[in-house]
């Protein structure tokens, strides 16, 4: 039987109806549609489902979603506010910290938890603080690099091609 | 039976959810996680318990410590009180999974999980620590090695809720330390694991609790290898023979993370690196906090 909620992800209320057992992961991705948040190994090994939950991280593949009723649910599409992509998202473009991309909504968020907790972190307490995430590229370097250049604070803009009509592709930065 | 799920406001919710059939759910990492392996099927009834006020509390007093059931691992590392003087514990906590599993997971949760290869289950049987065990009817406590009845199993009746777990004082001067023997420093389980929580008189060592971790189908205590210590200067023969006694002790499973054969053989390494180290704090060194990292390397 479904039970009736409303789960609070980055600022907005959604309504839900859910069968007790659907995790969170699965609640925002699949009925909110928010899909940044990925499923990779469905066991709280690999940290591709990272969110914040009141600002702790939690392995969303293994939370329930009726638990995050009440309570202020953040994913990787919360985490630049009104930017498009905040500092630490820009670090992770300029360090070259994501190769396939998999993994990043979920490093993007523990290590936002991470700078959260200690805004300083030396290059062990990054490797420690994500090491609950998985990076099956091994890419492991850039996104260390990426959260030490934003633990600095010394994130340039991105650089932007010039917008002609409708025919310039996708900008991709990095 | 459809499915169903409650969060409580109140223990007496909880209460009355348990006597009607439901299951307890607090950080979801080992429920959720152990249904997503094939372990067991989430239960039908759920009723989670982390809403409920005052089960939160780590509690100091003259008796000892009391660790509410919803404690995180996170609240235990963060703890000076733990780390000074429950330091075993703090070692324990700050290896449990990653920072989300140690954000999430509870005290409760962990010790009624009663894996065998728990990292918390050592220090807290070193230091005596009884589960408080609340029903409708009452509340009874109860020595974790007789809440342990096997690997996954305990003596708590279904319509029980671990609310506390209670750890008395250690006296003064005790020095104590949990290592495990791991692949990898997080997301992993001890292959190995061995608390020892001791204490000096003068020179002598008057009090010793020695107990192994995932090389028994329940952690304990080893009598042999914490009478070998008491009445001795704790030299480094006298650590090796207790080291030996709790790897006699053992009797290990073959599982995908270390045959039985190499446990027993680690078994006396890391015994005896958890009692040197224990002894080391005891005598006003410094290990650091996790201890099992730092000691990697060491002999």
């Amino acid at each position: 039987m479904k039970v009736a909620g409303t789960l609070r992800v980055n600022g907005t209320e959604y309504p839900v109806e859910l069968d007790p057992h659907v995790s969170l992961l699965d609640a925002v991705r699949d009925e909110i549609g928010l899909t940044g948040s990925k499923e990779g190994c469905d066991d709280s090994e690999c940290g591709a489902c990272m969110m914040l939950l009141d600002g702790e991280p939690v392995n969303s593949c293994s939370y329930l979603a009726l638990q995050a009723e009440g309570r202020a649910v953040t994913t990787v599409e919360g985490l630049a506010g009104d930017e498009e992509v905040g500092p630490l998202q820009r670090a992770f473009l300029q360090q070259a910290g994501v190769q396939c991309g998999f993994c990043t909504p979920g490093m993007l968020v523990s290590a936002t938890a991470l700078l959260r907790s200690n805004p300083d972190p030396t290059e062990e307490e990054i490797r420690i603080g994500l090491s609950g995430n998985l990076c099956r590229c091994t890419g492991y370097r850039g996104i260390v690099r990426a959260v030490r250049q934003a633990a600095a604070g010394e994130v340039p803009p991105l650089r932007t091609a010039p917008v002609h009509e409708d025919t310039t592709p996708p900008h991709h930065a990095g | 039976m459809t499915r169903s799920f409650t969060s409580a406001a109140t223990l007496d919710d909880a209460l009355s959810a348990l006597s009607a059939g439901a299951r307890p759910v607090a950080g979801g990492t080992d429920l959720v996680v152990g249904a997503r392996q094939g372990k067991a099927p989430l239960p039908q009834a759920i009723v989670a318990i982390d809403r409920i006020g005052g089960l939160g509390a780590i509690e100091t007093t003259d008796v000892g410590l009391r660790l509410g059931t919803l404690v995180t691992h996170r609240d235990i590392v963060a703890s000076d009180e733990i780390r000074t003087r429950y330091t075993a514990l703090a070692d324990a906590s700050a290896i449990v999974g990653s920072h989300a599993t140690r954000a999430q997971g509870t005290i409760g949760g962990n010790v009624m999980n009663a894996s065998p290869a728990m990292d918390t289950g050592g220090p807290l049987l070193c230091f005596g620590a009884t589960a408080i065990l609340r029903s409708s009817t009452g509340e009874r406590s109860v020595g974790l090695e007789e809440l342990w009845t096997g690997p996954g199993s305990t003596s708590a009746r279904a319509e029980e809720l671990l609310v506390a777990v209670a750890v008395p004082v250690p006296p003064a001067g005790t020095g104590s330390c949990y290592v495990r023997l791991e692949y990898r420093r997080q997301m992993e389980i001890a292959v190995v694991g061995a608390s020892a929580v001791v204490a000096f008189d003068g020179d002598r060592v008057r009090d010793a609790r020695v107990a192994i971790t995932a090389l028994t189908p329940t952690i304990r205590r080893v009598p042999a290898a914490e009478s070998a210590l008491v009445g001795t200067e704790a030299t480094e023969d006298v650590v090796e023979a207790a080291a030996a006694a709790a790897a006699a002790a053992s009797t290990p499973i073959s599982d995908v993370r270390g045959s039985a054969g190499y446990r027993s053989a680690m078994a006396a390494v890391i015994a005896r690196r958890a009692i040197t180290a224990a002894l080391t704090r005891a005598r006003g060194g410094d290990v650091p906090i996790p201890a099992s990292p730092a000691l990697h390397g060491a002999s």
